[in-house]
């Protein structure tokens, strides 16, 4: 499954090249032909798709429907296929996240409605799910910064009932990024660590989407790409 | 109206009004020519004020309600790490952290305020607080939640605002705060049973929908699990009323 999924590097690369320029010079209808020409419009197996995030609000809350779906596929696979050795605290802990972030996934795509991004297709070979230091070591990555992106996304929002929407969900973000520093580090500053918050001032990063997406996008097989983002 | 009495009154309170009132002068001349000038000075005023006054010290209320909320947390965890026999030799590193990022907030809200923040309150704390761990433990844990939903609280207050960002910065840093304090008690990270306590901090905390979106119907997750996803906020007369018995 794993090697028939695996896009054809060459092959990509140089649609992705052809999508940039393209995305350039042309309106959406003249990409459209262009593509109907020169590429076949059903995907090759494998072929990696290219989803953009749109712009104003709706784009702000695709990126956010990005990332949930991310979190949400991740610990999905953290329950179904567990690292040795985990404890029933620790399953009990990652299974409650799991919920909140297909809560939060669900809630998007909701929300969204036909504006919604379609659903991503995740890369995860490069986290070993038998090991726990692996698995726990993705997941502060993801909560970080899932932290970090709605800190960073909330100057970009219009509607004061989106951006309140994205404070109820940061907050939870932050106390899942807490409690996984904690499986990790127990009974130390790690919860909130000098290496997140800024001892200086005792700030959570906030990261703008063109500093996070590319972060993300190594456990993301289809291309995220976000251009149209109000900036 | 006397125009000129309103203005050296605004400008006694805000130098800068000089340079505010002269742009807005200029746009208007600009745009409406001189015949409409002597209407349109009464909303030239408006909207200098506006712009003046309206927002600026909004923003100023917000950044002081969320100072004197930093004030109360500081102090309390100046007093708690202080105390002897109170916080165990194994929680000390938690606690040293919280209370040094506490500290900063003051600093950073005091800097950002300059000469209009409010000075320090003088707080008082139950006989208990600082001798008995589960007691400062509880205090502790009401404080970070509350420091979290009040912060949402007033996320909206700042649309659009330089200062929103850090503002969500201290947010999500008194959410892990708070998630840390609420493991040491035995309870989840996450807001989750409908009868936590205290209650005032916790009222409103129960719902099971957003945004018109029934989350248990949509997602088959059980109510706790929908509860805990979501923070709510909280407005300013609630959290005054919950921070009320230590000023």
């Amino acid at each position: 499954m794993k090697n028939i999924q695996k896009p054809r590097p060459v092959e990509s690369a140089n649609r992705r090249l052809f999508l940039r320029y393209a995305g350039v010079a042309t309106g959406a209808l003249v990409l459209q032909s262009c593509l109907d020409k020169d590429f076949k419009t059903t995907p090759l197996p494998g072929e990696v798709q290219t989803v953009d995030l749109g712009t104003g609000d709706v784009g702000i809350l695709n990126y956010a429907y990005a990332l949930e779906q991310l979190e949400a596929a991740f610990y999905t696979q953290v329950i179904n296929t567990p690292y040795s050795g985990i404890t029933d605290v620790e399953r009990t802990l990652l299974t409650e996240i799991r919920d909140h972030e297909i809560i939060h996934r669900d809630f998007f795509k909701a929300a969204l409605g036909t504006n919604a991004i379609p659903a991503l297709e995740v890369n995860f070979t490069a986290i070993n799910f038998g090991d726990r230091a692996s698995v726990l070591g993705t997941a502060k990555t993801f909560e970080d910064l899932g932290v970090s992106a709605y800190n960073g996304a909330g100057k970009l929002i219009k509607d004061v009932n989106y951006l309140l929407l994205a404070g109820k969900i940061v907050s939870v973000e932050a106390r899942h990024a807490a409690a996984i520093r904690s499986l990790l580090s127990p009974k130390t500053a790690s919860f909130a660590g000098d290496d997140i918050v800024t001892p200086a001032n005792g700030l959570d990063p906030a990261q703008a989407p063109s500093v996070i997406l590319p972060l993300a996008q190594p456990f993301v097989r289809t291309i995220i790409t976000a251009n149209n983002l109000p900036k | 109206m006397d125009l000129l009495k309103i203005f050296n009154d605004i400008e006694a309170i805000d130098g800068d009004a000089a340079n505010r009132l002269s742009y807005y002068s200029r746009r208007s001349l600009l745009r409406l020519g001189k015949k409409t000038l002597a209407v349109s000075a009464p909303m030239v005023m408006a909207s200098v004020l506006n712009e003046a006054y309206g927002q600026t010290s909004s923003v100023q209320d917000v950044l002081n309600f969320a100072l004197t909320l930093e004030y109360l947390e500081d102090d309390y965890y100046q007093k708690g790490n202080a105390a002897a026999n109170l916080i165990p030799a194994a929680d000390k590193a938690i606690f040293t952290q919280i209370g040094k990022h506490e500290t900063a907030h003051v600093a950073l809200l005091r800097g950002a305020l300059g000469a209009a923040a409010v000075a320090k309150p003088t707080f008082k704390y139950a006989a208990n607080t600082f001798t008995d761990y589960q007691t400062f433990l509880l205090l502790a844990q009401a404080f970070e939640d509350t420091g979290v939903r009040a912060y949402k609280g007033q996320a909206g207050n700042l649309l659009g605002q330089d200062v929103l960002t850090t503002a969500l910065q201290i947010h999500s840093v008194e959410a892990r705060h708070a998630s840390e304090v609420r493991r040491l008690r035995g309870l989840r990270g996450w807001i989750s049973a409908t009868d936590e306590a205290p209650a005032a901090v916790y009222a409103g905390e129960a719902v099971t929908s957003q945004a018109g979106v029934d989350l248990v119907a949509l997602t088959g997750k059980s109510a706790d699990r929908v509860r805990e996803a979501f923070d709510e906020p909280l407005d300013r007369a609630a959290v005054l009323a919950i921070v009320q018995p230590y000023l």
